[in-house]
């Protein structure tokens, strides 16, 4: 049992299961904060190891299934728990275990300063959400997936709630919660809809039913599209894109774990796990609206100056470019895509937030410099950009060619221009942040401000930990400096395993994908290209960034609003809420009230004129009483006999 | 004389008595009805009685009376005290209860 696959997928599904379950119930160790802590690293950590034996330990193609009878029914079960292990659910399996590991790790240091049962509390949350994510990648069927896929965005909530004292955090879970629930509400209902008319949730019994020819069924479409709309809410796809950014509010490290590595990938990796379903039509549109999800994305990451919200946004353009790649009909790239994105993003936002911890400010202009008085994170972070930029020998190098070689292929011509010009904007947002961060000298004097009196001083003092050690920005600690070393060594050593062989395990040039020779020339040109661009705008000034922006006054204009999108909700949702409650307040008013309102009046009157009946004499009772008698004798005596 | 002519007589002394408690404003003529509704009851025991040879009508009879007279006396205590308070003993005017 203990060296199958399945077993070991179990195991490592349990551990964070019991971590959660011990928090949460012995109320003391949550309470003391480090000891919580530590439980659940460790157990993370195991869980971590039983992942990477459970993907050792399967062969090739074999697919092993654990699975228990649930909701019987006539002595039939309409669906099962369990676990599927197979190439990609362990291999998933080990990215949401190591990034889930050393973001627990890397959180003891970077929320070192919160109160020991906030700790505990955080933790908490981190196991329930190790357990849900491993829920959704190891589930059998689409219902087991449901389920857990609602308790990871139960869990996303809590966690960018987690300083639920800050106004925007509460705000930003709540929109958060609300944006995917739209999605998920789709999901559901394709669920049931292909329930109806295959009787299965089972994935591989929907896999032999498409096999067979069964299942091109009428409406297959609209089901699809339904399952779709869950993944465009998770995984931030436009129009549902809005939440993402805002839930930068969370702590970096949530960030990291749930919202660049695991959670918003969850649609992708659901469309992975799903997409002989569906029909062409469909993926038609995913294609589109990841390419379109991916432009709009990097256009608003140039305009940011809030360190994590263009790493929010280069997210939700990355997530876009696997939509992509899944919807030319290469979905195995799009989640090659997803496992490297994976790995640089987390390390990404690791590395913004070993700057945050140090300059205590989110944004651009108070850093600058930092190259020098923080070494090693630079260094990791730029490790992390390159991949990001697609440059050979980094992490998101093969996967990105592969995701522009298939969008070729599936003969999806917009998308692939689309995602060329984003892979511009990427080298150039990200770079942007490179040069500014860490290399440029501040542009507001940065630093030195600190030094000019108490009053400027305190400015910096409602950061998380005070202006304790402002003056002073230096690399983190060990505890935090491991996960991004060990993030930014397996993104390099999955760079040049990939970029020399040219394929990774699984992944790699599949049949039916023959991408041009120039499109590798060219997609790592456009990435220099936009590297170049950086460079000479933001270190070496000979463009000025002013005359930049001038030149594009429109768009940058308009990005600055965020495209008005987060606005057209706002009023759309006003308009449409107020519209519905002055109805729903006009028929409770009239038609609602109206009717109680006739019927105890009825009542009054008719009482009113019923009270003149009892006098209140004995006499008129003692009559009706004789009366009545009366009346029954003769009924009793002719009409009854 | 059948036993007919004795129930003719009870019912026509119950229906006197009857039409004595309705129509009476006085509470003393309203009791007095009542006592003619139980002899009125008693006549009848007592012609079955007879008439069925059997003994228990007339018993029950005796007891009849006995209660009656405890009911009787009963009754007047409260019409004092009914005249304690309300200074008046006109049915009529009792009428607390009216909705």
């Amino acid at each position: 049992m203990m060296s199958d696959p399945g077993g070991l997928a179990l195991v490592s599904l349990l551990l964070p299961a019991i971590s959660f379950l011990i928090l949460a119930i012995v109320s003391p160790l949550r309470k003391s904060g480090k000891p919580a802590a530590y439980t659940s690293v460790l157990l993370a950590a195991g869980s971590l190891a039983a992942a990477v034996g459970a993907w050792r330990g399967h062969a090739g193609e074999q697919v092993t299934r654990l699975a228990w009878e649930w909701l019987p029914s006539q002595g039939m079960s309409i669906a099962t728990v369990g676990i599927l292990a197979d190439r990609d659910s362990t291999l998933m399996l080990i990215l949401v275990a190591l990034v889930a590991f050393l973001v627990q790790l890397y959180s003891i240091e970077y929320l070192h300063d919160e109160a020991p049962a906030a700790l505990g509390r955080y933790y908490t949350y981190h196991s329930l959400f190790a357990f849900s994510m491993m829920g959704v990648v190891l589930a059998p069927n689409l219902l087991q997936l449901f389920i857990c896929w609602e308790l990871v965005g139960l869990c996303s909530f809590l966690l960018i709630g987690f300083w639920y004292q800050k106004p925007e955090a509460a705000r930003a879970a709540v929109k958060a919660f609300w944006t995917t629930k739209a999605g998920d509400v789709g999901l559901l209902i394709g669920i049931i809809l292909l329930w109806r008319v295959t009787g299965t949730f089972d994935l591989g019994e929907l896999r032999t039913l498409v096999t067979s020819g069964a299942i091109p069924v009428e409406g297959l479409s609209l089901i699809t599209f339904c399952i779709y709309l869950g993944a465009v809410g998770k995984s931030a796809q436009f129009p549902l894109h809005t939440w993402l950014p805002d839930a930068m509010e969370g702590p970096t490290p949530v960030s990291a774990l749930i919202h660049a590595a695991t959670m918003v990938t969850a649609g992708v990796y659901l469309l992975h796990r799903t997409v002989f379903l569906f029909p062409p039509d469909v993926l038609m549109v995913v294609a589109w609206i990841g390419a379109f999800t991916a432009l709009l994305a990097a256009v608003l990451a140039c305009v940011q100056d809030d360190i994590k919200r263009v790493l929010a946004y280069s997210t939700v353009s990355q997530l876009g470019y696997m939509m992509a790649a899944i919807g030319a009909g290469f979905s195995a790239v799009g989640f090659f895509h997803l496992l490297t994105h994976g790995l640089f993003k987390a390390l990404l936002f690791l590395g913004a937030g070993a700057v945050i911890h140090a300059v205590h400010s989110n944004d651009l202009p108070d850093m600058g410099g930092l190259a020098k008085k923080m070494p090693q994170t630079a260094l990791v972070f730029v490790i992390g950009t390159l991949s990001l930029a697609g440059i050979p020998l980094f992490g998101g190098f093969l996967s990105k060619e592969e995701i522009l070689g298939a969008t070729m292929a599936g003969q999806q011509i917009g998308p692939f221009v689309l995602l060329m010009i984003v892979a511009f904007l990427t080298a150039f947002y990200m770079f942007r942040v490179v040069f500014l961060a860490f290399f440029a000298a501040p542009v507001v004097s940065g630093f030195s401000r600190t030094s000019h009196g108490p009053a400027e001083a305190g400015h910096y003092s409602d950061g998380p930990a005070g202006a304790g050690h402002y003056n002073a920005p230096h690399d983190p600690p060990a505890v935090m400096m491991l996960p991004l070393w060990v993030l930014a060594l397996l993104s390099l050593g999955v760079g040049i395993y990939s970029t020399i062989t040219g394929h990774f395990l699984q992944f790699g040039p599949t049949e039916g994908e023959h991408a041009p020779a120039w499109l590798t020339p060219a997609a790592v040109g456009i990435a220099f290209a936009g590297i170049g661009l950086a460079w000479l705008v933001y270190q070496r000034r000979t463009i000025d960034a002013g005359r930049l922006a001038a030149v594009f006054g429109p768009i940058r204009y308009a990005a600055l609003h965020k495209f008005w999108i987060d606005d057209i909700y706002d009023s759309v949702l006003a308009l449409a809420l107020l519209a519905f409650s002055r109805m729903v307040g006009w028929l409770d008013r009239y038609l609602v009230d109206g009717v109680l309102n006739v019927v105890s009046a009825w009542t009054v009157s008719t009482g009113d004129v019923l009270r003149t009946v009892q006098t209140g004499r004995a006499q008129d009772y003692v009559y009706g009483v004789a009366v009545g008698l009366l009346i029954l004798i003769l009924w009793v005596r002719w009409a009854l006999t | 004389m059948g036993l007919q002519a004795y129930l003719i007589l009870a019912a026509t002394v119950f229906c006197i008595g009857l039409f004595g408690v309705v129509t009476r404003r006085n509470t003393i003529g309203i009791l007095l009805g009542i006592e003619l509704m139980l002899n009125a009851v008693n006549i009848n025991l007592v012609a079955f009685s007879h008439f069925n040879g059997t003994a228990t009508g007339m018993i029950f009879t005796l007891f009849t009376i006995c209660i009656t007279v405890s009911e009787a006396a009963i009754g007047l205590a409260l019409v004092i005290l009914l005249f304690r308070v309300r200074r008046t003993v006109m049915a009529d005017h009792l009428d607390l209860l009216k909705g």
